[in-house]
């Protein structure tokens, strides 16, 4: 830890070493919630001193203005308290702010303050993440404990709601960052060999949004919570109480961190990529973080529109999402489906990523067809925005249009096989090595076949008009999802550790972990299919005595599903915080960028701008080069751009 | 494509011999999967066949079955295989450095296009056959029965139970629901809060139900027996508790209950808004109602 300062090229100006002037009091987490919690009060008064005397408040006892704008104050305090704001306003206000760079400073505390390392950002993700899914897994054992008997209840019914709609919001917006923050973040740079992102304020900014985001979204179950599930149709959530105003806030603040998040992964991935770095050499993370981030942003500012649609609706007493007034509850479905079904994808594509990375590693080959990788992302990123009504087939909008959803659905079905074949190939003849990773990695194909597979009936329309809706359905996103997003991530954090903490983690603590999470997975997952096509609709306190030992059986697996993740919190924590068991440098032998730097990672990435000299994955060919010179004589090459030229 | 580096551990023999296994034990089990899930277990498959579009849907669901469990099967043999012969070991560093194939890689692009376009070819064709496949068709729906619709029901939805008008008896309402067997039934499927859903799933008929919005949806009934009705769109605190179970009867026995109805409810009948096809407080005949337009302070009123 011998490095006190690094120097950080900002952009316009040359990149001076400046970091470690300032010592003492540094803004950091605790004073922006301060900050935060008084713009809140501060919002919430404004919001009654305007509204307050307004007939539809004092008729109703609510005055969603005061929560909108107190939700609204309360974020900006907690930007200002973190002091994300004030390169932007000194800037505004015509003062050359001081160069902040950053210190390479042992302890936590740097993770509790608005940081410019991209590693630092990514730390930061990786264990926000880990919570907010942690806290969405607990609603879903909730969820499950209530469904154990069709009669009993556990719950009230408007409690059991409020559950089902965190719990599904909560998972849906946080999941979009599971990979772009913890691994996109940190690991994209080191992989195109460049020493910093294009634009780190907007990236720890990304970041910053999503505590207050996950603050706010809770807050909804202290004021009545919101029984609109996380699809929010209209007019049910124009109907709702006050906790509805949160679902909409926390959701297009994530909006926001989603936006700033992909403007700098697409800057960084087409400016920033090291000499050498061809887009046929492009690491499988960066092409699933370019197709997501431009997934990203053509399909949330929809989204965030349709929810400032939904908030003025609300607290302004407009009349655009429901009937009778000029407005229709066809608006919001297709604003939010416009926005939700690329989100699908903007789930899956970056756990292939994940995948298609890892795999070659274990299989000691080449990936199979990396063009046929590539057009299978980009495949389904661009097929993804036309696919949208397929949510809504049945529900009278539109419904000429039918034949052509189901052709582009199940087109989609083309570019998500090519990921197989890719998958298949590289495996053919492989060597392949069962590591934990690879163990992972292999469950991500064997699930997420089930959630291809049971998308075909879902997109065929005859048979959509028994699944919509049913627990099938739930199965089916289910098993795209947890079974190979999350899967992925978790293989992806073991395979990382090293590189991370330098810790390789517990190879046998690993191995139960993986073993009792595939099993409850699948335990828990396929039979919600059975329970669709036998009736079960999904969202209901009740359901039909005949379906009382599928539901058992399903919560059952559902707390083993729980025990094996608390098993890998506790593992995973406990190796961390206590026993640390060092890892050698590279432990997988992986031929990726990424770990050609050593541990710990200096702040700058790479001493020198490094030479890329050949793809990532030239496994089993002896005469292969090294993938890049790290030590190059001419620093900076023509031809494609090299970041951060210090 | 790309040349082995160690051609005489890879040899192209061995991979050919891999090749025929690995088809052949999938070739086995898919045949067997196939035959199961056709004549087993096929004719059990949901909705069941109490209507035309409950058959079609049944139909679909077995089609789409023996088309995409041999691709599970194919996935399935092909990654056991692998993982048990594929190992890598000490003296087994490296595997076999290709990076792709032109033949195999053609082969998949065509079959795997060839299935999707044929699933979607044939589900449009099953959208059409069945009147609409018993899905919602919104309110001018273009796939209609081939025979005339005898029987008119309308699906009033609404926080948090269904309520039927027929037309045909007066305009009565009524809060349970029989039909008679060999009819070809017309739902109108609508909503006076927010969006339900009418899911008859036995029937095989799924409609949303959105104010403002008449969504039709035809079955044709062929059995006899009990039918579920569940809300199937999030509908608030009691969208769980919102069902109600009807029944196909013979069509005598329906129209003895209709006629029964209407007169035990005529007195309610001419109390309720006039039957219109939507029924929300901007339009006439709705259950709320605004000021009338030359009366904006309602003093007539
Ligand atoms: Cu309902």
């Amino acid at each position: 830890m011998a490095i006190k300062t690094t120097s950080f090229a900002s952009g316009g100006d040359g990149g001076r070493a400046v970091a470690g002037e300032k010592k003492g009091f540094r803004l950091n987490a605790f004073t922006g919630l301060i900050a935060g919690g008084l713009g809140y009060l501060f919002g919430h008064w404004m919001g009654n001193a305007i509204a307050g005397g307004y007939q539809q408040v004092i008729g109703s006892g609510q005055n969603d203005i005061a929560i909108l704008l107190g939700f609204i104050f309360g974020t900006i305090g907690w930007f200002l308290g973190l002091g994300i704001l004030n390169y932007p306003l000194k800037k505004m206000a015509g003062i050359e702010p001081p160069l902040e760079g950053y210190e390479f400073e042992p302890g936590v505390m740097k993770y509790f303050r608005f940081t410019l390392d991209n590693k630092v950002v990514g730390i930061q993700y990786l264990f926000g993440m880990l919570f907010y899914f942690f806290t969405a897994g607990l609603l879903a054992l909730g969820i499950r404990t209530e469904l154990l008997s069709p009669t009993n209840h556990i719950w009230g019914p408007a409690t059991y709601l409020e559950i089902v709609g965190e719990h599904g919001t909560m998972m849906m917006m946080m999941m979009t960052s599971v990979v772009m923050g913890p691994f996109g973040n940190y690991l994209v740079p080191l992989m195109i060999g460049s020493k910093r992102v294009a634009f780190p304020r907007l990236e720890a900014a990304a970041f910053w949004f999503t505590p207050a985001a996950y603050i706010i979204l809770l807050s909804a179950l202290w004021q009545g919570g919101f029984q609109s599930g996380w699809t929010g149709y209209a007019p049910l959530s124009i109907q709702q109480g006050v906790g509805q105003d949160a679902y909409l806030f926390s959701f297009a603040l994530l909006g926001f961190s989603m936006i700033t998040s992909s403007i700098n992964m697409t800057a960084t991935i087409i400016n920033y990529r090291a000499p050498g770095m061809r887009w046929s050499r492009l690491p499988m993370i960066a092409w699933g973080m370019i197709t997501v981030a431009f997934t990203m942003l053509l399909s949330v500012p929809i989204l965030i529109d349709g929810l400032y649609v939904m908030g003025l609706d609300r607290s302004v007493q407009t009349a655009m999402l429901y009937a009778g007034h000029g407005g229709s509850s066809f608006l919001w479905e297709n604003l939010f489906w416009f926005f939700g079904h690329p989100e699908v994808y903007l789930l899956a594509l970056p756990g292939f990523g994940l995948t298609m990375e890892i795999l070659p590693v274990f299989a000691r080959k080449p990936l199979f067809g990396y063009r046929t990788a590539v057009t299978g992302m980009v495949g389904v990123a661009v097929l993804s925005f036309f696919v949208w009504q397929h949510h809504l087939f049945q529900s009278g909008m539109n419904p000429d249009m039918r034949p052509l959803f189901m052709l582009t659905t199940e087109l989609i079905s083309i570019p998500t096989g090519f990921i197989y074949l890719v998958g298949l190939g590289t495996l053919w003849r492989a060597r392949m090595r069962f590591d934990v990773p690879m163990l992972f990695m292999l469950a991500v194909f064997f699930n997420f076949l089930f959630g291809g597979i049971t998308g075909v009936y879902v997109s065929d329309v005859p048979v959509n008009v028994t699944v919509h809706g049913s627990y099938f359905v739930m199965a089916h996103f289910h098993y795209t999802i947890m079974g190979q997003l999350i899967f992925a991530v978790m293989g992806a954090i073991y395979y990382y550790a090293p590189l991370y903490f330098g810790v390789k983690l517990n190879e046998k603590w690993g191995k139960i972990h993986f073993w009792t999470m595939f099993i409850a997975f699948n335990s828990t997952f396929l039979p919600l299919f059975a329970l669709g096509l036998l009736g079960m609709p999904r969202r209901v306190f009740e359901y039909a005595a005949r379906l009382q030992h599928l539901n058992q059986w399903v919560t059952v697996s559902s707390y083993v599903l729980g025990l094996s993740l608390a098993f890998f919190v506790v593992t995973f924590v406990w190796q961390l915080a206590v026993t640390r068991p060092k890892s050698p440098l590279n432990p997988w032998q992986s031929r990726g960028l990424e770990w050609q730097v050593g541990y710990p990672i200096p702040p700058g990435n790479f001493d020198k701008i490094p030479v890329i000299l050949s793809g990532p994955y030239e496994y089993g060919d002896p005469n292969a080069l090294p993938v890049a010179d790290l030590t190059p004589a001419e620093p900076s090459a023509v031809g494609v751009s090299s970041g951060g030229e210090i | 494509m790309t040349t082995s580096n160690k051609s005489s551990e890879f040899t192209a023999a061995e991979g050919r011999s891999h090749v025929k296994k690995i088809i052949g034990i999938w070739l086995v089990v898919a045949i067997i999967a196939d035959y199961f899930v056709w004549f087993v277990y096929g004719p059990h498959m949901p909705p069941g066949a109490m209507t035309d579009q409950a058959r079609g849907q049944q139909f679909d669901i077995k089609v789409i079955s023996v088309m995409a469990i041999p691709v599970l099967l194919f996935i399935w043999t092909f990654g056991f295989y692998s993982i048990a012969k594929f190992r890598g070991g000490k003296d087994r560093p490296d595997g076999y450095y290709v990076k792709g194939n032109v033949k195999t890689q053609t082969a998949w692009y065509v079959i795997t296009a060839t299935l999707v376009l044929f699933l979607a070819g044939f589900g449009t064709f099953e959208l059409i056959v069945p009147a609409g496949a018993g899905g919602g068709e919104g309110p001018s729906p273009i796939w209609t029965p081939s025979t005339p619709v005898k029987l008119v029901v309308q699906v009033i939805a609404q926080q948090w139970r269904f309520t039927y008008r027929w037309p045909q008896f007066g305009g009565m309402e009524t809060t349970s629901i029989n039909l008679p067997i060999n009819t070809e039934i017309q739902f109108d499927v609508t909503s006076i809060d927010v969006i339900h859903d009418f899911w008859a799933y036995q029937l095989g008929v799924k409609a949303d139900a959105n104010p403002d919005v008449n969504n039709v949806a035809f079955a044709k009934t062929l059995q006899y027996g009990r039918f579920t009705v569940r809300c199937d769109e999030l509908c608030g605190i009691w969208h769980g508790a919102m069902y109600n179970y009807g029944k196909v009867v013979s069509q005598t026995q329906f129209y003895n209950w209709a006629t029964q109805m209407q007169r035990q409810n005529a007195s309610v009948t001419k109390l309720l808004p006039k039957f219109a096809l939507t029924y929300t407080p901007s339009y006439t005949g709705a259950g709320g109602g605004y000021y009338p337009s030359g009366d904006p302070n309602g003093t007539a009123a």
